[in-house]
Formats: structure tokens, sequence, C-alpha cells
């Protein structure tokens, strides 16, 4: 992954149905994001944004459209699922609106067990999510279960869940929605660093205005369209169908 | 990291529970296994304990446990008599019901070749065998008779001088052993007016007839004891039990003796299939169909639970696609619990099924070999459980997660 580019989609489309109950979700998304980046993806509910995050994550293929994450074209032509999963455990990191983590699994079990994953020892594994909890400054609860945090504790522990793989991508959607202003910054600001820190592309779909000034390119979304706001390091071409 | 561990910590009461009702059913299981070996175990335990290489019964019969057979006496002595035969005698068994102590007492009397069987072959657990050839019995202890206890049978009271361990009758029924005689004694008594209406009316028969009239002491022993009647028989026994010199082949004295046109022969294994295949196999079947039918019922309970506790994890096992988890991790998930609830379910079954199998009312014999068998089952039932919920898991897509 020397790629200077971390992320390029190529008229990315996805039509969901066929006939007169057709819906064109995503209509020739192009995006191109550099290491190190961090992105907010804004637009109003139904406008493609976390179908865009699903076919960038692997998740959901597109009808049209290429995928290349750091220099590796991933949605073009038949690729087995298998081979999609193995990419996802070692490069995407995910961080979604509600907390999502693994309800029988205490804390820093959500975030070793993604460190097993990638065929990391139990220790090593343990002991980086221990260390991601702590810098999240989560690690006094890493032992308790889900339900015994707060809704910004969950989503610290996502978040650490989405570091412990060290991705290169991280795709987060909404994810300071069931956060406080100041939790809330502190999680965009925390994209940002690690962003900076490890060369690690970080989209953000959001609706959260206020903390806008810690991404470093804003695209706005609608109807499936994908064009950039004002930003000073936007390098994106949007294509329009 | 063991998930499916992890998962069941979470569901711990839920899970717990329901290996314990997996585990009583599986315990079931087990018991009808052993109440079937006990069935069969105690239908063999005379036939094996009296050690005959050839029983010789009433013709066309199939031997005393199958039907009655009726044979004289005198029949040993032709049997001894047969070369190749080291050991012939009576073999007398026959069960009836008394009242003792005010409750109903069944019991399998078995007579013992006195003087060459004393019982000293028996399985006493305490007391001795019999030394004296009148009034003496060994008692099983399932017929709660004690040791010095006398029991009034017929016209004669009979003393428990031995005790056995699970030496009953194919019905379940505790043995009690006698001399032969003693044997024949309890099974032919009748009482003192049923004897004297006989012998009037043996009088009264030989009366109407010339012979009676005109030989007046006729008629005075027509009304005597029977066995002083040359033209009534003996007491009958049940059969006629032989040992075979060392080397001798069975069939060949078989063969001999088929030429006897009021006897049936057959070799102790003979003797054994018959027993097995008559009086207990329809109970031995009965109870192999509701063996069946219950590990069939483990089984689809195992694979609804299974199915369920993966139905709850759903959401979960998005999550894991999500984040790029193996298929082998998600189907080791649900297989390891499903494998985990079938051991431990066989555990629960076992240690409770030990512990109250000896209170049945009736042998329950759990053998290694039935305990490694029913284990396999339970290994081959776990994994079929677990395919429902496999399914279910693997067409689970990674963003239902995010939904």
């Amino acid at each position: 992954m020397t790629d200077p580019l971390a992320l390029e989609t190529s008229g990315l489309t996805k039509v969901y149905g066929h006939g007169h109950t057709e819906v064109v979700a995503l209509r020739d998304a192009s995006m191109r994001v550099r290491r190190g980046e961090v992105v907010a993806l804004l637009g109003p509910s139904g406008a493609g944004k976390s179908t865009f995050l699903l076919c960038v994550g692997l998740i959901n293929p597109p009808t049209r459209g290429t995928v290349t994450i750091g220099g590796q074209l991933m949605q073009d032509g038949p690729r087995s699922l298998g081979d999609l999963r193995r990419f996802r455990r070692e490069h995407i990191g995910f961080v979604f609106q509600k907390s999502n983590l693994i309800p029988f699994l205490s804390a820093i079990e959500n975030v070793q067990v993604v460190g097993e994953l990638i065929g990391r020892p139990t220790s090593v594994a343990r002991r980086r999510a221990k260390e991601l909890l702590d810098a999240l400054g989560v690690g006094k609860r890493a032992f308790n279960m889900p339900t015994q945090l707060s809704g910004g504790e969950q989503q610290r522990v996502t978040v650490a869940r989405a570091l412990a793989n060290q991705p290169s991508l991280i795709l987060a959607d909404e994810p300071t929605a069931a956060l406080d202003s100041v939790r809330g910054r502190q999680v965009m600001e925390l994209f940002r660093d690690v962003a900076h820190r490890h060369g690690t592309c970080v989209i953000v779909v959001t609706h959260d205005h206020r903390a806008l000034d810690v991404f470093d390119t804003i695209y706005e979304m609608e109807d499936g369209l994908l064009k950039p706001a004002a930003s000073p390091v936007a390098e994106a071409t949007v294509a329009h169908a | 990291m063991n998930l499916a561990v992890r998962d069941i910590r979470h569901s711990l009461g839920r899970f717990v529970l329901t290996t314990l009702g997996v585990g009583m059913l599986l315990m079931v299981v087990m018991g009808m296994g052993g109440i079937y070996r006990g069935l069969v175990d105690d239908a063999l335990v005379v036939t094996r304990g009296v050690g005959a290489d050839l029983w010789v019964v009433q013709r066309d019969t199939r031997g005393p446990f199958a039907e009655v057979s009726r044979l004289p006496r005198s029949l040993v002595d032709r049997v001894a008599a047969v070369p190749g035969v080291t050991d012939a005698r009576e073999f007398v068994f026959h069960t009836i019901q008394r009242e003792h102590r005010g409750k109903p007492l069944r019991m399998g009397v078995l007579g013992l070749g006195w003087p060459t069987d004393k019982g000293e072959g028996l399985p006493l657990i305490a007391g001795r065998p019999l030394a004296q050839n009148h009034f003496e019995m060994i008692a099983d202890e399932s017929l709660g008779l004690g040791l010095g206890e006398r029991l009034r049978l017929g016209k004669d009271t009979y003393t428990v001088v031995g005790l056995t361990r699970w030496l009953v009758a194919s019905g379940g029924d505790g043995i009690a052993c006698f001399t032969s005689r003693d044997a024949q004694a309890i099974q032919f008594d009748e009482p003192g007016e049923s004897i004297r209406l006989e012998r009037e009316a043996r009088r009264a028969r030989a009366d109407e007839i010339d012979f009676g009239r005109t030989q007046p002491g006729v008629l005075d022993r027509a009304s005597g004891p029977a066995q002083n009647l040359a033209a009534l028989p003996g007491p009958a026994i049940s059969a006629v039990i032989a040992r075979l010199m060392p080397g001798t082949d069975a069939t060949k004295v078989q063969r001999s003796m088929s030429g006897w046109s009021d006897v049936t022969t057959y070799t102790g294994p003979q003797q054994e299939g018959l027993l097995l295949k008559g009086s207990v196999d329809r109970a031995r079947r009965q109870i192999l169909l509701f063996r069946v039918l219950l590990t069939i019922i483990s089984a689809v309970i195992m694979a609804l639970i299974i199915y369920t506790l993966t139905l709850d994890k759903l959401h979960p096992i998005a999550l894991l696609k999500l984040i790029g988890a193996p298929t082998h991790v998600i189907v080791g998930l649900i297989l390891q619990q499903s494998l985990i609830m079938g051991l431990l379910a066989y555990g629960v079954g076992y240690l409770i099924g030990t512990r109250l199998f000896p209170l049945f009312p009736r042998r329950v014999l759990v053998t290694n070999d039935d305990l490694l068998r029913l284990a396999g089952i339970v290994l081959v039932i776990s994994v079929l459980a677990s395919l429902l919920g496999i399914w279910k898991a693997m067409r689970v897509a990674p963003n239902e997660a995010i939904g």
C-alpha cells in the first residue's frame, strides 16, 4: 500500500431493483482521496451516502464503476466474498452511527477480536486493544460489557475496534450521532489525529456541521450525486450522470 | 479467543437450563438403553447361571422360559445315559404369588438339583448355599426377605439361608431357589379339601367300572395318596439340563436324542436365543423404538435451541462478517456451541443417571459400550443440530449489521 492515493472510486453507480421499481442510489460517483486525508460526506437522508460507504467498504458491490484501495482494484469484476472479507479485515475499519459492539464480548475483547482475526497472537492483540482503549480514554472500562458502557464509551470502543487492524481506510457513518457535541468533536479530532499520524484515509458521513473544520475535504451528496464542497485540499472529480 | 464460550458466558442462564433439559433427555435415552440391557441380562441370568450345555424340554415346546414344559423325572436318568453327557439334572422353574406381611409377594421358584447343585454357583451376597434337601431357600434381595426369615409356602415353612443380588426372572420378579423337590412341592401344592375331593372323585370313578366294584382293594387304593398309584405320574419337572464332557460336540449329542419322540433339545445358546426372541423380544423392540424416538427428539430440541441462539446473534454475526471474520470463525462459533451443549448435556445425563438408576425398581444396566455409542450419537446430533443455525448464519449479509 505505497500508492499515495488511498482510495479512488470511478463512475460508481448503484441501482436497486429494476424496471419500474428501479432506484438509482448512486450515480457515477468518483472520488480520489490521499493517504492521511480526512473526508466529510454531507447530505440529506436518502442521498446515497451510506450506499457509497457500503460500496467503498466492499460490502455492497456497485452496479457499475470501480473501487481502488491502496492501488488495488477491488470492485471490478468477480472477486470472491472471501477475498473481499479478507481485504476488509486487513485494511478497512468501520464505525457506525450505532455503536455496533458485539454484545457478548467485553470492551477489550471487542477490540482484541479484530487483531486475532488478522492473525495476531492473542497476547499481542490484547495488548494492542488495551493501548487503543487507553488512548481513547476508556481503558478503565476495558472489562465491562457493552451494556455497562455509556453511548459515548461504546462509540469510543467502536473507534478503537476500527483502529485495531491499523487500517488504510476508515469508513464512519454518522459516528457522532449518539454523542454530545463535546464527545462528538473529540471523536472527529481523533479521526483527524489518526489519519495524520498513521496516513490513514478517513471518510466520515456526518450531519454535524459544528465539526467540519476538522476535515481536509468535504463532499456533498444529493440524489446519488457526489460533488465537492468548498475545501482547501479537495482533489475530487465528480462525474454527473 | 473462543467466541462460542464468550457467547455462552453471556447467555449463561438459558444455556445452562437448556443443557440441563437436553441432559435429562439424554439421561432417559441412557436409561432406556440400560433398561434394555437389564432386561436382557435378567432374562439370561438363570440360563447362564445353571451353566447347561444342553436343555431337554417337552417335545415341540420352547422350554420353561417361554411356555409350560412338563417332563417326567425319569428323563434325568435317560439323559444321563447318553454318551457325551457327564451330568444331567432336573430343572424346575415357575412363578408364584403369595401374601407376605400383608403384601403380594411374587417370585420365580427355581429348583436346584440337590445334592449335585446346592446353589454354590449363585451370586450370594449374604448367608450360605443350601445345606439340607428340604425347607431351606436362597432368596434374591429384591424379594425383601431377610436372612433367617421364615416363609410359609404351601404346607411347609422355608427358612432363608442365603441372599443373592440381581437374580431375577425375565419378568423382573426376584428368584428364590429351593431343592427341586421343594420347588415341586410348592408348585403342585393343593389345599387339603382339594385333595380330599380328588380322592373321592377317583373312588367314584373306580366305583363306576366293573374292576372297581369287583376288586374292593382297588377302591381303597384309588382313594389313597396319589404317589401310591402307579397309574398316576409323579410331579413333572420343567426340563432336564445336561452338562457335556469337555470337547464333546453338542450337536452330536442333540442328534442322538433327536430320535426321542417326547423331547426337544436345545444347546445353551439356542435356549438363550429362544428366550430373547420370545418373551423379551417385544419389550426389547419397544424400548429400542422409544430410544430412537427420544434420540430424535433430543436432536430436534438441540437443533431448535441452537437455531434460536443463532437467531439471537444474527446481528453480531453480521458484524463479524462486516469486520471480515472468515466463514470458519462463524461456523465454529455455532458448531462449538452445539458441541459444548451436547457434551455437557451428556455429562449431566450421565451424572444424574448414575445416581438415579439404582433407585429404579428394575435393573438399569448401563454398559461402557452403550455409553461410548451414545457419546458418538450425541456428537453426531450436535453437529446435525448446528446445521440449521449455520445455514441461517451463512445467509446473513454483513450490511445487516448497519441497518
